[in-house]
């Protein structure tokens, strides 16, 4: 039987269309693992020594204090990212095997997966510096058990909460309130919760106790799958009522009004959508890495407008870049209505000009950075609507993924979303004005640089009618090689 | 109305549609049959400019299908559910065909009324979005989609697939309605021979992409058409 699952498994891995992607990718990313395997193989060797140097006390203690957040980013990363195991039982539903076979190989499934294993690069090379550091052997064994139990208690807490939005939510508002507390030393929750880590270690066995839990939570589990397993219980997709919106105050901008009433449904409705624009939102906080010289890479005056392209361009990174595969799910019906490609495209222009508008109303607390930083900002995001919007829009032609609007899958980066023409276009999306505002910067003064990019932009805006023309163009050559492409489900 | 001309559509080296000549005159309800792999799809989105030809153009109405759109406005169709917006009400997505087709709402609403049979009170203020209704319901909101704005071709992949039997009667029916005023030219394909020759005036056979058959129906079309695909 297990034969069977497993070269199942392997055949869906191997046949999977991103899979398919083509060699140079297949390295980029095999180079991209190695690295962060290098990172975290780093962490877990250096902390020790890197908390010791700095003062701060005893690393296992530091370690202990920050594991709550740990468990808990944990969860969320895994919440956002983390494939359910339910969705590929149903053809075996029918099949003669017992129910308890296929719940205990879609969990066990779960087991082996890499946001279990990736804490490993950090833990076992932490736990070998611990014992050479001459932490007694039974307690570093012990905490290390113990803090391992836990990870698998998050891999089946998610299982087990996967898609209660509202519970994740919460928590997730929680913590993060308490992390704010914590920094602003109100009230601090990890002096209750590393107690717990700490006796993991001072009480070696304690960690039978984190194992018990997980055994008791994998019953738990096992039995609400086995109980869930049917059509119309777990495994039906979630359903919402739907409530017919009108939007008449949009009507006014005629067939535009059309689309942006479309195209607001398409981000509030489907999951995918929101997590892009909540995503940007999260673009605008990006800005503070380079303005309060949290990292001192980012401290030359050229990253500033970095740092603007990106607060006020969120939502065109996040959701503009994905046009027009948004509307990958209907396409042959936007292909045979009576639509013009200008119309289609001018909509989400709009769409992403008030966006990158709103963003740097929203970012303008950076005025608290000194005028400098939100002048940064505002140019940004000029460049953003005289230049960028246009280039997303034009990478997007050649972007033919189709997008499934209603799972979260890949909405962190599509491998297939990587060809060599969207990298080509990236370049002046964010290398080029970089280069704009040293020319200006250093040859003449930093507001010369602000100008400049401001101008390129204003440039660019001035230009709408023939890029669009262009790009409209680009769409429509491509319009048949994209139809085919997003027939073939990803 | 609809003019094809040496239509080839070839993928790798296998030709999976050829169509010499083929005329469809305006207002005929027009029938096309064949087993799987005939070709009747890859027909359809030929005629919605969905995928390019080979060699060969069609014309509706005037227009070449390939090189201009200006036979949008006056077109219709439903092949599948990719012509469906899954996060839309019913509602919703008829005004939203409505828009796009220049039709306001109360335009919308009173072609709606007339198809309140056809619904059985399953699709309307139902509270659900398109991709949560069943496969038949949703086949109904896009059919009744492809009749907004008094086109003048409307063409139905595979009309009668999934639909129940009540359904199917008064699919019919209304497709015998649409073509009787002599003003719209409906193309349907069908694996259902009774219903194909039941509702067309003339029906074509496809096998293997070349146009076998090419019958004008009368009382024994069904019988002819049974003895082609049971032979």
């Amino acid at each position: 039987m297990l034969k069977h699952f497993l070269t199942l498994e392997w055949k869906s891995f191997f046949r999977s269309a991103s899979f398919k992607a083509n060699l140079a990718i297949k390295i980029f990313m095999v180079f991209g693992a190695l690295y962060f395997m290098a990172v975290f193989l780093g962490l877990g060797i250096g902390a020790f020594y890197i908390i010791k140097k700095q003062g701060w006390g005893d690393p296992l203690l530091i370690v202990n204090q920050f594991m709550i957040y740990y468990l808990v980013g944990d969860l969320y990363i895994r919440y956002m990212l983390q494939k359910m195991p339910i969705t590929n039982i149903k053809p075996l539903l029918y099949l003669p095997m017992s129910k308890s076979k296929v719940v205990g190989y879609s969990l066990g499934k779960t087991v082996v997966s890499f946001f279990n294993w990736s804490h490993a690069f950090f833990f076992v090379p932490f736990s070998i510096v611990l014992l050479k550091e001459g932490y007694d052997p039974m307690g570093v064994i012990g905490w290390h058990l113990g803090i391992m139990a836990l990870f698998f208690c998050n891999n089946f807490i998610n299982v087990l909460v996967n898609n209660k939005d509202n519970v994740f939510y919460a928590l997730l508002g929680l913590f993060s309130v308490l992390g704010i507390c914590q920094y602003y030393e109100l009230f601090n929750i990890t002096h209750y919760t590393s107690p717990f880590f700490e006796t993991l270690y001072a009480l070696p066995w304690m960690a039978f106790l984190t194992w018990g839990l997980l055994m008791a939570i994998i019953t738990w589990a096992f039995a609400y799958f086995k109980k869930h397993m049917y059509l119309d219980a777990g495994l039906a997709g979630k359903k919402s009522t739907a409530k017919t919106e009108d939007y008449a105050w949009l009507n006014r901008f005629g067939n535009l009004g059309t689309f942006l009433k479309n195209d607001i449904k398409l981000i509030r409705r489907n999951k995918r959508s929101r997590t892009s624009v909540i995503m940007s939102f999260f673009f605008i906080f990006y800005g503070l890495f380079f303005f309060t010289g949290a990292v001192e890479v980012y401290d030359g005056p050229v990253w500033k407008i970095f740092a603007g392209i990106f607060i006020s361009g969120g939502f065109l990174f996040s959701f503009g870049q994905f046009v027009p595969s948004w509307d990958s799910s209907y396409y042959p019906l936007m292909m045979s209505q009576n639509i013009r490609y200008r119309e289609y495209l001018s909509s989400k222009w709009y769409l992403i000009t008030i966006a990158t508008i709103f963003s740097t109303i929203l970012a303008s607390f950076y005025i608290y950075f000194g005028w400098d930083a939100y002048l940064a900002v505002l140019v940004g995001a000029i460049y953003n609507i005289g230049v960028n919007s246009y280039l997303v829009l034009w990478g997007g032609a050649y972007i033919k993924t189709p997008i499934d609007l209603t799972s979260n899958k890949k909405a962190f980066g599509d491998k297939q979303a990587f060809n060599t023409k969207t990298l080509m276009l990236t370049l002046p999306k964010l290398i080029l004005p970089l280069g704009v505002y040293a020319l200006g910067h250093y040859l003449i003064s930093p507001t010369t640089g602000y100008i400049f990019v401001g101008m390129a932009g204003v440039i660019g805006f001035a230009f709408k009618n023939k890029v669009f023309s262009m790009i409209e163009g680009i769409y429509k050559k491509e319009k048949y090689k994209t139809l085919a492409a997003y027939k073939q489900k990803a | 109305m609809i003019t094809v001309q040496n239509l080839t559509k070839k993928y790798g080296g296998s030709m999976v549609l050829n169509i010499e000549n083929l005329e469809i005159p305006k207002g005929q309800s027009f029938g096309l049959v064949g087993n799987n792999g005939a070709g009747k799809t890859t027909f359809f989105s030929l005629m919605l400019d969905l995928i390019q030809p080979s060699t060969g153009h069609i014309m509706n109405n005037g227009v070449q299908v390939d090189t201009s759109e200006a036979w949008k406005p006056f077109t219709s169709a439903f092949i599948d559910e990719t012509f469906l917006i899954g996060y839309l009400t019913p509602e919703e997505y008829f005004y939203f065909i409505g828009e796009l087709r220049g039709q306001n709402k109360a335009d919308v609403d009173k072609l709606l009324e007339g198809f309140e049979d056809f619904f059985h009170g399953e699709i309307l203020g139902q509270k659900k979005y398109l991709r949560d209704l069943s496969k038949g319901n949703q086949k109904k909101v896009g059919i009744v989609a492809s009749f907004i704005g008094n086109p003048e071709v409307i063409i139905l992949d595979e009309p009668f697939a999934n639909l129940d039997p009540t359904t199917q009667i008064r699919l019919k029916a209304i497709i015998r309605s649409l073509s009787a005023g002599k003003e719209v030219t409906v193309l349907v394909s069908s694996h259902d021979l009774m219903h194909v020759t039941e509702v067309c005036e003339r029906i074509v056979v496809l096998n293997k992409g070349e146009q076998v058959k090419d019958i004008q129906t009368s009382a024994e079309t069904l019988k002819e058409l049974e003895v082609f695909f049971g032979g």
